[in-house]
């Protein structure tokens, strides 16, 4: 069977949709994520989302509405535990590893556990229904169309949050809302890489994209760029190849990466100030 | 429900369960000390890979975990240094680690319930001879954390003090990260590779809010875990619930009550110090 017999498939044309919804978004999202050195909350709130999944999977209901609805409740407990965000890992640790307790819980009591178990961890682009499509529509445009609006003071409070509470930008707020988008996409890309996964489709892009370059614009850009190539590559591989299309993305975006950090460990060495930021993690160890 | 106890399985599960938690509880102090919650969640996640590996090629699960973890400890500890954004490195290393594994997984036959196992641990199935391994490799992450317990206490805390004295800071952050690998691999049997992470940060992290004294707040973590881990095997046989399930949720209940009630007096975190230094700098000017 040739590529074109197979998008002539349902669940191939849902697959490549829903590819692209989540690539689209993750750049954008991504970048703040990088920027706002929110990685670990990002693996950390996937986890959450298993739990969620697992809980949907036993009541019954969409698994993507039953992420969504974690992830934010999730949000809503790192907001609270986590006062001024400061060393946060632990914080951040600590709900990940109960929410995985709390999600194998929830699978023990569903029947068919290790079959579910492995779809959610590991995703299955190839089973999303035409609802999901349309949830992660709805989803996406709202993050895409949030973060439009609160481009400016995000970015600001980002980079510089001490000036920019200064100046009246209300960061609290803007944190915990940046952090339910993230929630909201976290939950889509649950849907195609999995749990495990959606580190590389929301960070890696992102993280590739800042190595090479550190206007804000272009760094978005050339993270779509890169999260599509990977999500649209690792599917075509799949089909080819019928190796699993998580395999497939998460190797093309960590190609990218590795690339990317030749070219910057290439260029002349510019010297790095870390800016002081109380949300960051300051890794002082080396 | 105490008839249970009689079966030498639970005896295994209650002694390899024991090991882990004392071996867990030493190195966890270290991690959070260090800020290395993520490092800690990222090695226990890439033992997955290296077990499905094992299982792909058929030799025994604890060759391929200790191979995939200490690989990735110092790819981590590499990547880092080329890169000021070490969560991205260790984040990379963690998902690439992962999708190898489901790849592995996917080349094997009956590959949900392998996966299953692995990820989230087979505690009751625990044999003899695991036992024996498991014990012989904590007994040497614990004899090596006992001779480098200065040295690597000084350099958690002051890096830059210890450098300027002499100590070889960054073998020993490399060093250590091959230590936390192999107590990860030796615990992944008993919770399963996913959880094992809640061995490592939970009764720390609560220990480390009663106290600030490093050699009592390790006494307190081992204990803790011991208690934790006791009480998730007794409550798993009486309930039929996954042993993790207990696990994760006890030790999450302890800590988050110690947390609310430490968090409003305690700033004892040099991490923490060092961001409101920064920020008071900045405020002044």
């Amino acid at each position: 069977m040739t590529m074109i017999d197979l998008l002539r498939h349902d669940f191939v044309q849902n697959a490549f949709l829903a590819g692209t919804l989540v690539a689209l978004l993750s750049g954008l999202v991504g970048y703040f994520v990088v920027l706002r050195g929110q990685a670990f909350a990002c693996e950390a709130l996937s986890h959450v989302g298993f739990a969620g999944a697992t809980a949907a999977a036993l009541l019954g209901v969409n698994s993507l509405l039953g992420m969504i609805v974690f992830t934010l409740l999730g949000v809503l407990g790192i907001g609270i535990l986590g006062k001024r965000l400061r060393h946060w890992d632990v914080e951040v640790g600590m709900v990940l590893a109960f929410m995985l307790g709390l999600g194998v819980l929830f699978l023990s009591f569903y029947t068919q556990n290790a079959t579910a178990a492995v779809n959610v961890l590991f995703g299955s682009i190839l089973s999303v229904t035409h609802t999901d499509i349309l949830v992660m529509a709805v989803a996406s445009l709202l993050t895409v169309l949030a973060l439009a609006f609160l481009f400016r003071p995000l970015l600001f409070a980002s980079f510089d949050p001490v000036m920019a509470e200064a100046r009246g930008v209300p960061i609290r707020w803007l944190s915990i809302l940046f952090l339910v988008l993230l929630a909201l996409s976290v939950s889509e890309a649950m849907k195609v890489v999995g749990v495990l996964l959606v580190f590389a489709l929301l960070v890696i892009p992102a993280a590739s994209a800042e190595l090479l370059t550190h206007r804000p614009f272009l760094t978005i850009a050339l993270a779509t760029l890169i999260s599509l190539i990977s999500t649209l590559g690792g599917l075509i591989l799949t089909f080819v190849g019928h190796w699993p299309a998580s395999f497939f993305i998460v190797a093309l975006t960590s190609l990218f990466y590795i690339a990317a950090l030749g070219i910057h460990g290439l260029r002349a060495p510019r010297r790095h100030h870390e800016l002081p930021h109380p949300d960051r993690e300051v890794f002082r160890t080396d | 429900m105490f008839s249970v106890l009689q079966y030498p399985f639970i005896h295994n599960a209650f002694l390899a369960g024991s090991l882990v938690a004392i071996v867990n509880g030493v190195l966890g102090y270290f991690l959070v000390v260090r800020g290395l919650t993520f490092a800690g969640h990222a090695l226990s996640s890439i033992g997955f890979a290296g077990a499905a590996g094992a299982v792909l090629l058929g030799i025994p699960p604890a060759y391929g975990l200790l191979a995939f973890t200490i690989g990735a400890s110092l790819v981590i500890s590499t990547l880092s240094s080329e890169t000021s954004r070490r969560d991205v490195a260790i984040g990379v290393t963690m998902t690439f680690a992962l999708s190898l594994g489901i790849l592995f997984l996917s080349l094997y036959h009956g590959y949900a319930e392998m996966a299953y196992s692995i990820l989230f641990g087979t505690i009751v199935g625990i044999s003899q001879n695991d036992v024996i391994l498991s014990a012989m490799l904590g007994l040497g992450v614990l004899a090596v954390l006992s001779v480098l317990w200065r040295p690597l206490l000084f350099s958690s805390f002051d890096p830059e003090v210890a450098e300027v004295r002499g100590l070889p800071v960054r073998f020993l952050n490399v060093f250590y990260l091959v230590l936390v690998a192999v107590a990860v691999s030796i615990a992944m049997q008993v919770i399963g590779v996913l959880l094992v992470f809640a061995l490592l940060i939970g009764p720390s992290a609560t220990a480390i809010r009663i106290t600030d004294h490093p050699m009592r707040a390790v006494a307190l973590s081992v204990c803790l875990g011991l208690v934790y881990t006791w009480a998730g095997i007794l409550l798993a046989a009486a309930s039929n619930w996954p042993v993790s399930f207990f696990i994760t949720a006890i030790s999450f209940g302890v800590y988050l009550p110690v947390r609310l009630l430490a968090g409003q007096k305690r700033a004892r975190f040099p991490i923490k110090q060092l961001g409101k230094k920064s920020v008071t700098i900045l405020d002044k000017e």
